[in-house]
C-alpha cells in the first residue's frame, strides 16, 4: 500500500487580526499550523498502512518554513516528506498549484512507487476553495471522492475502495477502482496521540527536497504569470459593531425578541 | 498516467466567447434553488454585456425544468439527457459539461457553490484549463474592461478579494447559495431548448454509487438555511439542546453549533459552525450559550442578523450581534418558543 497525502501548511486563520486603517491583514506573530483537514488525511493513511502494510509519503508545495507542517505529518506516522518548493511557484493560483503538485506526484510515483490512494483535507482554512484536490484528479484522470467521512473498505487485490462522502442531502457510498484521490472531513476519524519511536524517527528523518531543478516542469503553467485567476484587490468588510443590547426582565426579552423575529416567523406560515 | 493539460494552448482569441451560462443543478429532477438564484444574477449581467442567458443542466431527465428556467430569465436551454446520469458523479458529469461548453464557448460560467456545485467546478476548470474563483458573493462587471469581478470572503471572511480571470475563458465562478435574490421575469418567453447526447456509458463509468442515505438529523450543508439556531457550552447538556432544535423548528430553520458542542457530544461534527466546521451566511442567526471564539465567529459573523443569548455580558459573540441579550438561554429559550408559538398561531395583521 503506498497512499500520498497532499498537505499544507496554513496561517492560523483564528489568530489572523484585521488593520482596519490600511484595509490589510495583519499576518506577524500568526503562528503557521498544518491545515486541520490534512491532519486527518495523514490519519487515515497511517491507520491504513498499520492494518495493510506499505507506506504515507507526504508533499506540500510552500515555502521552506512549510518543512514544519511536514514533521508534523512525520511526527504522526508518514514515512517520508517531500517539500515541493520553489520561486516559480510564487504566486500560483489553484491551477497552478494543483499542476505543480500534479508534477510533483509524478516525480514522487517515480522516486516511490506506484500510489494507490492520493488523500488531501476537504479544503484548506486559509483559501477555503476546496480546488486543489479536484484539479490534481482531473490531471491524473482518476476517480475524485470528495468530503469523505468513512473509508468503509480498501481492497488492494482487486484494487478497489469502498468509501462514504457526504452530500447535500445526506451520505452517499461509492464504489471507486485505485487509485482514486479522496478530500477528507474532519469527522473521517479522530486523531491519535503518536506514539514515541514515531516521533523520534520523524525527528531523525530529513525532509526531501523537490524544485524545477529535479521534477519535469513547463514553466508556462507555474506561478503568477501563468494563473489564469489574478487578484485585482483585496479590502476588509466593514467591521461589525456591536449592536443593541436588550434589556428587561426575561419576560420583557421575549417580548423585544419576539417582535424581532416576527418577520421571520411570517415567512413560514 | 494522467492525461496532459496543456495550459500554453491559449485561446488568444477569446472575443469568440460569449454569453453567460448557468449550471442547473439538480437532484432526481428538483433544481436547487440557487440555480434560480443565479439566472437572476446572470439577467442583470447579462444586459450590461448584451448577450444572452443559457442554462445547462444534466441529468436522466431534465427538460421538465425548462419552464422553470425560463421563468428565470434563461434564453436558451442546453440538456443532456441520459440514465447514465441519474446520479450526480462527478467525472461523467465533468466530462459532459465540459464538452458542451467547448462546443459553445460561454464567456461566463457561474455554478452555485454547493457541495455538488463545489466537487464539479473545480474539475470543470481544470479540464477546461480556466481560472475558478470558489465561493462568490459578489459578481460585477467592469464597465472598462467587461470583464468580471468576482469577490469572495477569505480567511473566515477576515478579508475580501475581487478575483479577475483576464485571459482565459469562461471566466469561472461558484456563488454561495442565498447570496442573490431569484426573481422571475415579468414576461417569461418560450426560450429555445438545445439537447446534447453523450456517447458515454455506464460500463465506461467507474464510478459506482452502491447507497445513498437521506438524512435530516446528521450531515446537512447548513448554507442552505436562511435561519440557524446553534448552541455552545452554555447549553449544559445534550437534552438542554432539544430547545434549540424546537425553536430552529418554529423558526422554520435549523439546527447547530460550536466546536464545544460537538466535544461535549451535544452534537454532530456535521453541525459545527466554525473554522473546522461549516461557514454559514444566513438570514438569521441566533447563537445560544456560544461565547464566540473566533473559531467560531469567522464561521457565522457574515449572516445578516446574528441574536446572541449568554449570561455574560462581555462573551465575544457580542461584538458581533446585531441583538445582545445577556440572559440564561436555558431560561430563555422555553419562554421564547411559547411566544413564538403564540404568535403563529394569531391571525397576521401582514403589514410589514
Amino acid at each position: 500500500m503506498h497512499a500520498l497525502v497532499f498537505i499544507k501548511q496554513v496561517p492560523d486563520a483564528s489568530q489572523v487580526r484585521v488593520n482596519y486603517e490600511t484595509g490589510t491583514l495583519i499576518r506577524e506573530g500568526v503562528p503557521a499550523i498544518l491545515n486541520p483537514f490534512e491532519s486527518h488525511a495523514v490519519e487515515e493513511a497511517v491507520k491504513l498502512r498499520e492494518k495493510h502494510g506499505g507506506k504515507v509519503t507526504v508533499i506540500t508545495m510552500g515555502p521552506p518554513q512549510a518543512t514544519e507542517a511536514l514533521k508534523e505529518c512525520l511526527s504522526r506516522g508518514a514515512d517520508k516528506a517531500y517539500l515541493l518548493s520553489d520561486r516559480v511557484f510564487a504566486g500560483s493560483d489553484t491551477l497552478a498549484t494543483s499542476y505543480a503538485l500534479f508534477e510533483g506526484a509524478k516525480k514522487i510515483i517515480e522516486l516511490e512507487g506506484e500510489v494507490d490512494l492520493f488523500f488531501t483535507g476537504k479544503q484548506a482554512i486559509d483559501g477555503d476553495t476546496a480546488q486543489t484536490g479536484p484539479g490534481i484528479a482531473t490531471r491524473f484522470d482518476i476517480p475524485l471522492v470528495t468530503y469523505l467521512i468513512k473509508l468503509d473498505e480498501v481492497n488492494f487485490e482487486e484494487k478497489r475502495a469502498v468509501a462514504t462522502r457526504l452530500t447535500e442531502f445526506g451520505q452517499e457510498t461509492l464504489q471507486v477502482p485505485l487509485p482514486a484521490l479522496f478530500t477528507v472531513e474532519e469527522s473521517l476519524n479522530e486523531l491519535s496521540h503518536s506514539p514515541l519511536p514515531w516521533l523520534i524517527k520523524a525527528a531523525r528523518s530529513k525532509i526531501e527536497k523537490l524544485s524545477g531543478e529535479n521534477i519535469n516542469l513547463d514553466l508556462e503553467q507555474c506561478g503568477l504569470k501563468h494563473s489564469p485567476t489574478k487578484v485585482k484587490k483585496a479590502f476588509t468588510p466593514e467591521k461589525r459593531q456591536r449592536g443593541e443590547t436588550l434589556t428587561g426582565s426575561v419576560e420583557e426579552l421575549v417580548q423585544k425578541t419576539s417582535d424581532i423575529l416576527i418577520p421571520f416567523l411570517n415567512k413560514d406560515l | 498516467m494522467g492525461k496532459t493539460i496543456d495550459l500554453t494552448e491559449k485561446d488568444h482569441e477569446i472575443s469568440r466567447y460569449k454569453n453567460i451560462w448557468v449550471f442547473i443543478e439538480q437532484t432526481n429532477g428538483i433544481a436547487n434553488p440557487v440555480s434560480f438564484e443565479l439566472l437572476t444574477k446572470a439577467r442583470e449581467l447579462a444586459k450590461q454585456l448584451d448577450c444572452h442567458v443559457g442554462a445547462v443542466s444534466i441529468g436522466r431527465s431534465v427538460s421538465h425544468l425548462a419552464k422553470e428556467v425560463f421563468r428565470f430569465g434563461a434564453d436558451k436551454f442546453y440538456l443532456v439527457e441520459d440514465e447514465i446520469f441519474k446520479d450526480y458523479r462527478t467525472e461523467p458529469f465533468r466530462d459532459t459539461l465540459s464538452g458542451l461548453v467547448r462546443k459553445n464557448k460561454p464567456e461566463i460560467f457561474l455554478i452555485g457553490a454547493t457541495t455538488q456545485g463545489r466537487d464539479l467546478s473545480g474539475t470543470v476548470a481544470t479540464e477546461l484549463k480556466t481560472g475558478l474563483t470558489a465561493d462568490t458573493t459578489k459578481q460585477e462587471i467592469d464597465p472598462q474592461t467587461g470583464m468580471l469581478l468576482m469577490t469572495r470572503p477569505t480567511f473566515g471572511g477576515s478579508l475580501m478579494a475581487t478575483i479577475v480571470c483576464p485571459k482565459h475563458r469562461p471566466q469561472m465562478s461558484t456563488v454561495r447559495p442565498g447570496v442573490f435574490k431569484a426573481i422571475p421575469v415579468e414576461h417569461p418567453k418560450e426560450g429555445e431548448i438545445i439537447r446534447g447526447k453523450t456517447n458515454l456509458t455506464e460500463a465506461q463509468i467507474v464510478k459506482k454509487i452502491l447507497k445513498k442515505v437521506v438524512s435530516s438529523e446528521g450531515n446537512i450543508n447548513l448554507g442552505f438555511y436562511d435561519v440557524i439556531v446553534a448552541g455552545g457550552k452554555g447549553m449544559g447538556n445534550k437534552d438542554n439542546f432539544n430547545m434549540i432544535k424546537e425553536l430552529a423548528e418554529v423558526l422554520g430553520g435549523t439546527w447547530a453549533g460550536s466546536r464545544k458542542a460537538v466535544e461535549l457530544g451535544y452534537i454532530p461534527q456535521t453541525r459545527q459552525v466554525g473554522q473546522t466546521g461549516q461557514t454559514v451566511h444566513s438570514k438569521l442567526y441566533i447563537a445560544c450559550g456560544i461565547s464566540g471564539a473566533i473559531q467560531h465567529l469567522v464561521g457565522m459573523q457574515t449572516s445578516d442578523v446574528i441574536i446572541s443569548v449568554n449570561t455574560d455580558k462581555d462573551a465575544p459573540v457580542f461584538d458581533v450581534s446585531t441583538y445582545c441579550i445577556v440572559e440564561d438561554a436555558i431560561k430563555f429559550i422555553p419562554k421564547l418558543i411559547a411566544e413564538l408559538k403564540k404568535q403563529k398561531l394569531t391571525p397576521v395583521n401582514n403589514e410589514q
